[in-house]
């Protein structure tokens, strides 16, 4: 997650958007993003795959990503261009997985509060800080356990694992 | 220390370990299933890993899209028949031998009480009912799992649920867990444990257990942990060699809420559409028309839930306008239900018995709902888009509610019936 800001347009929604929105058990015959991507959040957002442009941003309220453990989930909206996902909370497979496959998120309910649909901003992943460009307003996010962090800063759990199978 | 904390610390080495800590510990059993293992066996080859740490405790179960419902569902099997047989892992279950993974693992035994479980699946919180700490995770983590036998894990705050009371005829476990997610609210346990314990255990049967454990998810909780007894100890009598621990929260242990519930006042309930949380009395729902009635899933496809809606059916017809898919979840079970006669009933009476599979539960096939139809089902989630078209809805209840539902075609109170 370290690294370069990240500049988009925003997508809300409200609470409890579950897995089988963010990608219907239909589709999860498959697995890789491309097969995933064009039918990322249709049950709840019809027009969100048309619309989505690399590097936007999903700003939600709690418990985002609540229900199955399917990681297509995260991995649909990670293929479809979205560059980091903002919610008040997130249910906490959806974090674990998230993590693992490398698609930065932020618990940060006072942006949520201060961003509206299709506005614009700006994120530092790595640092936390979220700033509105269309209307005025900058937050920080709550830090991850620096536990989380290192998992992070080694690469996600695939790397994590890999350094450790080769000692 | 709480029971949860207690078992994170057994499998990391330590003497304790407190809510908030980050630990790494070693897991007992690990699963995987026909969605969730083809990813993770792409994720364990780039993860450069060879073998598995113990082909012994883990557990590959085809259960969401089997009998394979088209060619991209065979694929996914394939996928993970043939990593079964490469690392000669011996909990592989095999169409015909398989079910529904929440089901199966408990009926050959494979998690004990105090056990740490994994799964790649979000209801593997279920076997909290046997008193194991049990929790969903991704594809990715199942893959580091398989390659060194270790996760991480935050060791979470518990909210204690104290159970008091007896049930009322026509009301059961699905009754009780319904009222605690409609106290707490879909994330009103996130990323904590939940504890169900109380003298009202004593009880309530393993069946029920599982029942209870299996929706903690559904309010955001890790895992939902029933501290085991003398209903658990029997249960594993089936499994002699198979002896596990019987641990329990100490006596001055921190619980973040605790929360009590009387079963005296218990009323059967529905949750209508879109969320599990969404609770009311059946009396409230009651004369909506229904398309379909789905009984069976992990929450409630066992034993005690066919009896109790064949005693709710008696000798009733399923109503014309009514489709009844019954899928008790495992192979054990439907020789069980054949035994008893009430496979024959059943059908008698005008539903089709479905074999062991998620399939409607999650939309997968076997009974998908078109635009505008309304189900109501013994499953766990009834999110928009679930169980088939965007526009159909379901409705969630216990076994009673939907055997009397499936008979009148319409949502109703099983205490009319009988
Ligand atoms: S029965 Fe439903 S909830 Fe249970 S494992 Fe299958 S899909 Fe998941």
């Amino acid at each position: 997650m370290a690294g370069d800001t990240l500049r988009g347009r925003v997508f809300k929604y409200g609470d409890s958007v579950d897995t089988d929105v963010i990608i219907p058990a239909r589709y999860c015959t498959g697995y890789h993003p491309e097969e995933l991507a064009p039918h990322c959040l249709e049950d709840l957002d019809a027009t969100f795959a048309e619309r989505v442009h690399p590097g936007d941003i999903i700003v939600a309220g709690n418990n985002f990503g609540c229900g199955s453990s399917r990681e297509n989930a995260p991995i649909a909206i990670k293929g479809a261009g979205i560059s980091c996902v903002i919610a008040k909370s997130f249910a906490r497979i959806f974090f674990r997985n998230s993590i693992n496959i490398g698609l930065p998120i932020l618990i940060a309910p006072e942006a949520v509060e201060g961003i509206e649909d299709g506005d614009e901003i700006e994120v530092d992943p790595s640092r936390g800080i979220i700033s509105n460009l269309s209307r005025s307003g900058s937050w920080r996010a709550a830090l991850l356990p620096p536990e989380v962090q290192e998992i992070i800063e080694v690469g996600g759990l695939v790397e994590y694992v890999r350094t450790r199978l080769s000692r | 220390m709480t029971l949860a904390e207690k078992i994170l610390a057994g499998h990391c080495g330590r003497d304790n370990v407190k809510a908030g800590d980050m630990v790494m510990a070693k897991v007992d059993m690990v699963l995987g299933t026909d969605v969730t293992v083809p990813l993770s066996v792409e994720v364990f080859r780039n993860m450069g890993a060879e073998r598995v740490f113990d082909p012994e405790k883990i557990a590959l179960v085809n259960d969401h899209f089997v009998p394979a419902k088209d060619i991209k569902a065979a694929a996914l099997s394939k996928i993970m028949r043939e990593f079964a047989r490469e690392q000669g892992i011996t909990n592989y279950f095999e169409v015909g031998r398989s079910g529904i993974c929440h089901s199966i693992l408990p009926d050959n035994g494979l998690v004990r009480p105090g056990d740490l479980v994994v799964g790649a699946d979000s209801h593997t919180c279920t076997y909290g009912a046997l008193g194991a700490f049990s929790t969903g995770i991704g594809s990715t983590d199942l893959a580091c799992a398989w390659a060194i036998g270790e996760l991480w894990f935050r060791v979470p705050e518990t909210t204690r649920v104290v159970v008091t009371g007896k049930f009322q005829p026509l009301v059961g476990a699905k009754d009780l867990i319904l009222h605690i997610i409609g106290e707490l609210g879909v994330d009103g346990a996130l990323y904590q444990a939940l504890e169900f314990t109380g003298e009202a255990f004593r009880h309530i049967s393993m069946d029920g257990r599982f029942t209870v454990a299996n929706m903690a998810i559904e309010a955001g909780a890790k895992t939902g942990l029933i501290p085991p007894d003398d209903v658990t100890r029997e249960f594993m009598a089936q499994f002699p060699d198979r002896k596990g621990l019987y641990l329990e929260s100490d006596p001055d242990a921190e619980f973040s809420r605790v929360l009590d519930v009387s079963l005296d006042r218990l009323e059967p309930l529905v949750a209508a559409p879109y969320l599990p949380s969404n609770v009311s009395p059946v009396t409230e729902v009651r004369g909506q028309k229904v398309d379909q009635v789905v009984i069976g899933s992990c929450t409630n496809g066992r034993l005690d839930d066919f009896r109790a809606a064949a005693a709710v059916m008696g000798e009733r017809p399923v109503h014309p306008d009514v489709r009844l898919i019954m899928i008790p979840t495992t192979p054990k079970l439907m020789r069980a239900l054949l035994e008893e006669r009430l496979i024959d009933r059943f059908v008698a009476a005008g539903a089709i018995i479905s074999p062991p599979t998620c399939g409607p539960c999650i939309g997968g096939h076997m009974g998908v709902l078109a635009a505008g139809e309304v189900g109501l089902y013994t499953t766990n989630r009834n999110f928009k888009g679930r169980n088939g078209h965007p526009d159909c809805r379901v409705f969630l209840s216990g076994p009673e509610v939907a055997a009397a539902t499936a008979v009148t075609g319409r949502i109703t109170d099983p205490r009319e019936l009988i």
